[in-house]
């Protein structure tokens, strides 16, 4: 089976995220521009600067057996939970080489986090404060390494082609999937799972990005509170929450007869290196990373009808990855529908690009691409058409969408999905 | 007061059924905690400081690898309660 150059598909997606349990419920969230964000009701967020979160819609600790959700970072437990749904959704059960028909070292999983297992790291460290040494659990070290969730979804499905955890802070999801997409396309692979997933929704990390003036304030308007593209925007909204998708290559795919939801056409990337955390504001590294997409991939910029844009209602991020697409396509951007889908999921970091990706894919399945919500005034920077208020029909044919995703350190990374006929 | 052989495998089930799942009735005497009880070298370290700690009993580091069984468990428990 191995050779180079090999059409890459998506059979598969899952997802838990603030808007729903898996990727149906999500998705109708998203449709139906609802917003996943809220008051956090927990006790030590009453003195926080912060109060508002996007959290999991469903709680990941309820689902799995107990026994195992109790050795699981949450980022573990959500990502096992969207891997689970995606899996089954290919049409797979069990583990590669015994229920699943495929050879184990034929399979791969490519599952990243921006931060790993931040809130085990906290917590055991309170545990050993207050309670000594001897109740520190012998679980924290495979509970916060970052790579967890990638060694646990690859130990749920006998992964032995390669198991790995790209970080890129709020890129890594769609470096995830990148990754994943290149070790299909030149033979390493036949499937591989892959995605993003975060939970970070604990008192240090909310401070710690509010000190950085990167997340908005707006503790008396959670459900308008992350609003990109609006002139008002005040910083970003965190979410929780997982987002995998299964790759195939198209020919595994045919022979197997499973149904295929889009096209992974390929990835662009690049880095800024201009700023630790500040994105470069013309947009001149994100134009590199589409421009290399476009170049990489053969694609056509009159054939992309959607972009499901990074925007995380930050004022600078927004405006320059909108400069970066006129930059690149010029006039060709007046006909993609752009969705800033982070106005309702909140910014999902390492998880973004795992769940966007399922947004997309789930656009061009459907044909529809979702809305921006909590736009009242658009920035008149952001000079490309918004997909406002209520989703828009995307056109018949061979469509192509984007999904954006770029994080602090200046790591930019832009994915391309294709419908298939 | 110190506790019997039958509270202290009544009590050695409890845990386990908390740190593995294992139903409590499966948790007798000749069971392996590795082979038998789905308790790996890392939960076993748990089952250890939680038995620790309900039966006021210091399990060394040293003794916990020849800790096979639930009986085995049991014994040292009896042995050593303060």
């Amino acid at each position: 089976m191995s050779s180079t150059n090999r059409t890459v598909v998506i059979t598969g997606i899952g997802a838990t995220t603030p808007l729903g349990g898996d990727a149906a419920t999500t998705w109708e969230a998203l449709v139906a521009g609802r917003s996943g964000v809220g008051l956090l009701q927990q006790e030590w967020a009453a003195e926080l600067p912060v109060r508002i979160a996007a959290q999991a819609a469903v709680d990941p600790a309820e689902i799995l057996p107990r026994p195992q959700a109790r050795k699981l970072d949450r980022t573990a437990q959500l990502a096992l939970i969207a891997a689970a749904e995606a899996w089954q959704d290919a049409g797979y059960s069990g583990r590669a080489g015994e229920e699943a028909e495929i050879a184990p070292e034929r399979l791969g999983a490519v599952i990243a986090s921006g931060i790993g297992g931040v809130t085990t790291l906290l917590d055991q460290y309170d545990v050993l404060k207050e309670k000594g040494v001897r109740r520190v659990s012998p679980h924290t070290v495979p509970m916060l390494m970052p790579n967890s969730p990638a060694a646990n979804v690859g130990l749920q499905v006998n992964a032995q082609a390669g198991v790995h955890t790209p970080v890129s802070a709020c890129a890594s999801g769609a470096e995830a999937i990148g990754y994943a997409v290149e070790m299909i396309r030149t033979g390493r692979a036949d499937v591989v799972l892959a995605g993003g997933t975060e939970a970070s929704i604990h008192p240090l990390p909310i401070v710690a990005f509010g000190n950085m003036m990167a997340m908005s304030k707006s503790n008396d308007d959670p459900e308008g509170a992350s609003r990109p593209y609006d002139a008002d925007r005040n910083g970003f909204v965190m979410g929780e929450g997982a987002g995998v998708v299964v790759l195939e290559s198209e020919a595994h795919a045919k022979a197997r007869g499973a149904k295929i939801y889009a096209e992974a056409v390929g990835q662009g990337v690049s880095a800024d290196s201009h700023h630790i955390t500040q994105p470069e504001p013309s947009g001149k590294g994100i134009a590199h990373a589409l421009q290399n997409l476009v170049d990489n991939n053969d694609l056509k910029p009159a054939e992309i009808a959607h972009v499901n844009a990074h925007a995380t209602s930050t004022p600078l991020g927004d405006v320059a990855e909108i400069k970066a697409l006129r930059q690149v396509f010029g006039d060709d951007v007046d006909h993609m529908a752009v969705s800033a889908t982070k106005s309702m999921t909140g910014h999902l970091l390492g998880g973004a690009g795992g769940v966007e990706t399922v947004a997309t894919v789930l656009a061009l399945k459907n044909r529809l691409a979702p809305p921006t919500i909590n736009i009242t005034n658009l920035d008149p920077e952001a000079d490309a058409d918004v997909v406002r208020d209520s989703p828009r029909p995307l056109p018949e044919g061979p469509i192509v969408a984007l999904n954006d995703s770029f994080g602090f350190g200046g790591h930019n990374v832009v994915l391309a999905f294709r419908t298939v006929q | 007061m110190a506790a019997t052989q039958k509270e202290i495998v009544d009590g050695l089930a409890e845990i386990v059924n908390e740190i593995a799942g294992i139903p409590v009735e499966d948790v007798q005497l000749d069971k392996s905690f590795t082979d038998d009880l789905d308790v790996d070298s890392l939960s076993m370290v748990e089952v250890v400081v939680a038995a620790e700690e309900r039966f006021d009993v210091k399990i060394p580091d040293d003794d916990v690898k020849n800790l096979k069984t639930v009986g085995d468990a049991t014994e040292y428990i009896l042995k050593h309660q303060s």
